[in-house]
């Protein structure tokens, strides 16, 4: 009876068009309450201490002059003496005071000795970075070697990527209130359902049973993979309210945002890659290195990225750092793994006089599954930037000190749904709402979740409620990963199918049909081949009498046919650089996506405009920079942590590729796979306008200089 | 656009908490100085126990004999129309004061440092960042009334959109929608002076707001129709 299968897209009144997101008013508005925003009567505020070295020892802690200050309440020590910090901006300590101010002023009275221990902050190669290397990984496939050596051309180069952060606006934090012994965290996180059995593992204890815990994120300000957990704020939020009986607001400051609260783990690569003379990839061969921190976080990256040369041989090596833990970031590994590869076929492609993106073609089956779609989205990425009419070799040879010039990526990622259940409820008086514990980044998951309900009953978008960012609906998975899309739409289609059932079998016999051959349309229960035969959608629900109905959805373990994995995305970047200033200027970024099924077109094509300004901002502007002689990040400010601005580049060009082919796919993530791409693309394009390779990003007008300097053909 | 900027300052960024730096911090002094000239130092700075740095301040703020603070001081704000009273220290930032004091959070604190514009408000029309404005500066003084502050909560009543937020809605121009009520607040003070802007002049009058999810093409887009739907008469 169950009939879980999406409805051709042709036949939607709601499923792939352009849908304003649900919440846009709320934001626009300015007047619904992220985590930062929520005030609650009689609430203290606390900040945190953080250590100011990159790696010591906690000798002492002394509370005693902190508490003695106006409007203090308690203090929450982290780091307990004996300890060990291992970045500067470590969590020690926690202080909870009547005003902001005031618990900012007693955090700077806590008086915290350390003991100083050796730090490297600098992610250099592994020769020499001494003890601080870790997990080698080592694999060869095919025989490399031979080759490389039977390879008609060769090229050599080093890339990478430097470690970047987060930076998410609405800093991390939350608010903390007890009553009893029930706790309510009004928590910036990307993880609604999986916080409260975090906090009912705390040791010491803080709540007795994760069902005491209540976490609620109606919206929150950005996370990109850096808030999965409670993090040591939160427990230390929970114990502060615990002690004083206040709620505790504790966000981090902005400094302490960009030290500690996650960053991107380097990547950088010495390659060998070799060709036939038609451009045909013979062999790989790559020793990279990057760091994660003070742990090994982010495992080896898979070298070649993409197009799988059958020879090759990698190397990795993680380098172990005080730069600060790292975190998923939007795609973690791909965009290093990107910008390694496509640079290095770049290079190649130069070697060997070709057009870049005829080397892609040319090895397209290396890309396994996805080559027929990366062929289709490299021609409609060709046509809407014209590189065939804009392309020239490296080095753009005309006059003047501008020197434009193009590049190309191609990029992937898998997007499989995560684990969702949701509960679709229809009352008698005809209104419909859909619960799951999941939560919207801003990536519009409410309004699809909405989207599937409304066109899985015929209603108009307006009739669905969503309820979401509440750990009290049913358990969904954290958003990361391109995760969210695939298993909130396959639950939420099971749940409204299975509710609409049980309508269509109160309502069959008023029909005289039979419940299968119902369908709700446009506000209406009818019987399909008789179309006159209906009776309206609140008619409908009155037959109900008192009681509700239920519909239980269920992500399906393993396959599941609303839902796949595994996309492709081609990029193109044109770009004009200064070479007597070094500014690089984006001048277009045309980016061709597909991701399956697109249940609300407008807010897919804003993951993608997204990704795209995002990565810009990686490519020229990012870079969390270390002092290794004071173990400090320079730049824990936005000031000097630069994000692009609204006229900091110029035209972006986005192409959803649609269709049968693409819809009978069922829904796919969305979030990464865009932003993997323009590190490759513009540095592509740099390298094609001043004729040699800027090899790390951001491309800022320092290094681009540099490399003129040493001869670049401009 | 005229908006007010907090001075650099290289110390706050690292180290806040290092035992080794106990003195005042540039940022502090600006706030416990007020900015404005007339809060009297002498007495502030000793009350915090950093005497040593008066050396520092200038001789003209010094000399005005007016001491206000450190405790809470009871202040009039002219705020969407409407007179708030409320006490705070005077070191308070609008942005805090708003936010903290009056339940006004529209106006975001990211960076809190005079870059990023998420925390704008409109005072006598120019947009500001309320992060680097105390509260006591816009305040009534001496019996004069202070400045017109206007916050995204004040463009319209609960539950009416205004033009530009309404066009946020329409063209996208939002994620995590975090700095959205900033871009709100600058591109309504822009357009309410600059009826007929060009795509360049946009980005130079927005050019002071960040967003990190990246939603600007929306923004350009949106900033287009909101000019023209004000043309049409609202606002």
């Amino acid at each position: 009876m169950a009939d879980y299968h999406w409805p051709p897209t042709d036949k939607c009144s709601l499923i792939g068009r352009r849908i304003s997101r649900l919440d846009g008013a709320w934001k626009s508005s300015g007047r619904i309450k992220y985590s930062y925003d929520v005030n609650r009567p009689n609430m203290l505020h606390a900040k945190m201490v953080f250590s100011p070295y990159a790696h010591a020892k906690v000798v002492s802690i002394d509370t005693s002059a902190a508490e003695k200050m106006p409007g203090v309440k308690a203090i929450e020590i982290i780091t307990e003496p004996g300890k060990e910090v291992f970045w500067a901006g470590h969590e020690v300590a926690a202080v909870a005071a009547e005003t902001e101010e005031q618990a900012r002023d007693a955090a700077r009275r806590i008086q915290v000795r350390y003991e100083k221990l050796p730090h490297l902050v600098s992610d250099v190669e592994p020769a020499k970075a001494g003890e601080h290397t870790k997990q080698l990984a080592e694999q060869t496939d095919g025989s490399p070697d031979q080759a490389l050596q039977q390879a008609e051309v060769t090229s050599e180069g080093e890339y990478g990527v430097p470690v970047i952060t987060h930076c998410c606006l609405e800093a991390h934090g939350q608010v903390a209130e007890w009553d009893g012994d029930n706790l309510t965290l009004y928590a910036s996180t990307q993880n609604v359902s999986g916080i409260p059995g975090e906090i009912a593992r705390a040791k010491p204890p803080i709540a007795d049973s994760a069902d005491k815990v209540r976490v609620l994120s109606p919206v929150m300000g950005g996370g990109f993979g850096s808030k999965f957990g409670a993090d040591t704020w939160g427990l230390a939020c929970a114990r502060l309210a615990k002690k004083t009986g206040h709620p505790v607001k504790l966000m981090l400051e902005r400094d302490q945002e960009l030290m500690a609260a996650g960053a991107r783990p380097s990547m950088y690569a010495k390659v060998k890659v070799g060709a036939k003379k038609d451009g045909t990839l013979v062999g790989w061969q790559s020793e990279s290195w990057g760091t994660g921190g003070p742990d090994a976080q982010g495992g080896a990256p898979n070298l070649p990225y993409v197009v799988r040369i059958p020879d090759r041989r990698v190397r990795h090596t993680t380098v172990l750092t005080n730069i600060g833990p790292s975190r998923a970031w939007r795609a973690p590994n791909h965009p290093q793994m990107c910008l390694i590869t496509m640079s290095a076929l770049d290079d190649l492609a130069a070697k060997l006089g070709m057009d870049p993106v005829e080397l892609l073609q040319r090895n397209i089956e290396m890309t396994g599954q996805l080559a027929k779609t990366y062929s289709a989205e490299l021609e409609k990425a060709a046509e809407l930037m014209e590189w065939k009419k804009k392309w020239h070799p490296r080095g753009e040879r005309t006059s003047g000190s501008i020197k434009k010039g193009l590049g190309v990526s191609i990029h992937t990622w898998g997007g499989a749904g995560h684990p969702s259940n949701c509960n679709c409820v229809i009352q008698p008086d005809g209104s419909v709402s859909a619960s799951l514990g999941s939560q919207d980044l801003g990536t519009g998951t409410r309004t699809v979740i909405g989207i599937v309900t409304a066109e899985t009953m015929g209603l108009p978008l307006e009739a669905v409620k969503v309820n979401i960012g509440d750990s009290k609906y049913p358990a969904d998975g954290a958003s990361g990963g391109s995760t969210t899309v695939g298993g909130v739409s396959s639950s939420t289609r099971r749940a409204a199918t299975a509710a609409l059932n049980q309508l269509f079998e109160k309502v069959a016999p008023s029909l005289d049909a039979k419940p299968d051959d119902l369908e709700a349309v446009d506000g209406q229960i009818r019987v399909k081949d008789n179309p006159s035969k209906a009776i309206s959608w609140k008619q409908a629900c009155a037959k109900l009498g008192t009681t509700p109905i239920t519909g239980v959805g269920q992500r399906q373990r393993g396959n599941d046919d609303l839902l796949s994995s595994g996309v492709g995305g081609a990029q193109m970047a044109e770009v004009s650089v200064d070479t007597e200033t070094g500014i690089v200027q984006v001048d277009k970024l045309v980016a061709v996506q597909d991701c399956g099924l697109i249940i609300d077109l407008k807010t897919a094509e804003s993951q993608v405009y997204g990704a795209c300004i995002m990565g810009i901002t990686y490519s020229l502007f990012e870079h969390k920079i270390m002092d290794e002689q004071t173990g400090h990040c320079l730049n824990a400010d936005l000031e000097f942590y630069k994000l692009a601005g609204i006229g900091d580049f110029g035209e972006i060009v986005v192409h959803m590729m649609t269709g049968p082919e693409y819809d009978q796919r069922g829904v796919i993530g969305l979030g990464e796979p865009p932003v993997i791409s323009p590190g490759a693309a513009i540095s592509n394009a740099v390298a094609n306008a001043i004729g040699a390779r800027v090899p790390t990003l951001p491309l800022t007008p320092d290094k681009v200089l540099g490399v003129l300097e040493k001869g670049a053909v401009a | 656009m005229a908006k007010l900027e907090d001075p650099k300052d290289p110390e706050h960024s690292a180290n806040s908490e290092s035992p080794k730096k106990p003195g005042l911090r540039r940022r502090e002094f600006v706030k416990l100085v007020g900015g404005t000239g007339v809060a009297a130092t002498a007495q502030v700075l000793a009350g915090h126990k950093l005497a040593a740095a008066t050396t520092t301040v200038p001789e003209e703020i010094v000399g005005s004999g007016k001491v206000i603070g450190p405790g809470p001081v009871p202040m009039t704000l002219r705020l969407n129309g409407e007179v708030k009273e409320l006490t705070v220290e005077p070191r308070v930032t609008l942005l805090d004061a708003l936010r903290n004091h009056l339940d006004l959070t529209g106006a975001k604190k990211v960076c809190d440092r005079g870059t990023c514009g998420a925390c704008t408000v409109i005072v006598n029309n120019k947009p500001v960042y309320s992060c680097s404005v105390l509260a006591i500066e816009v305040a009534d003084r001496d019996g004069k009334p202070g400045a017109h502050i206007r916050t995204i909560e004040g463009l319209e009543p609960e539950g009416k959109l205004h033009p530009v937020s309404a066009s946020f809605v329409d063209n996208d121009a939002q994620q995590c929608g975090f700095c959205t009520p900033g871009f709100v607040m600058s591109c309504t003070a822009y357009l309410e002076a600059h009826r007929h802007p060009t795509m360049e002049e946009v980005k130079r009058a927005l050019g002071g707001n960040l967003c990190r999810c990246g939603t600007y093409m929306g923004v350009r887009n949106a900033v287009v129709q909101a000019a023209m739907s004000m043309k049409g008469g609202r606002a």
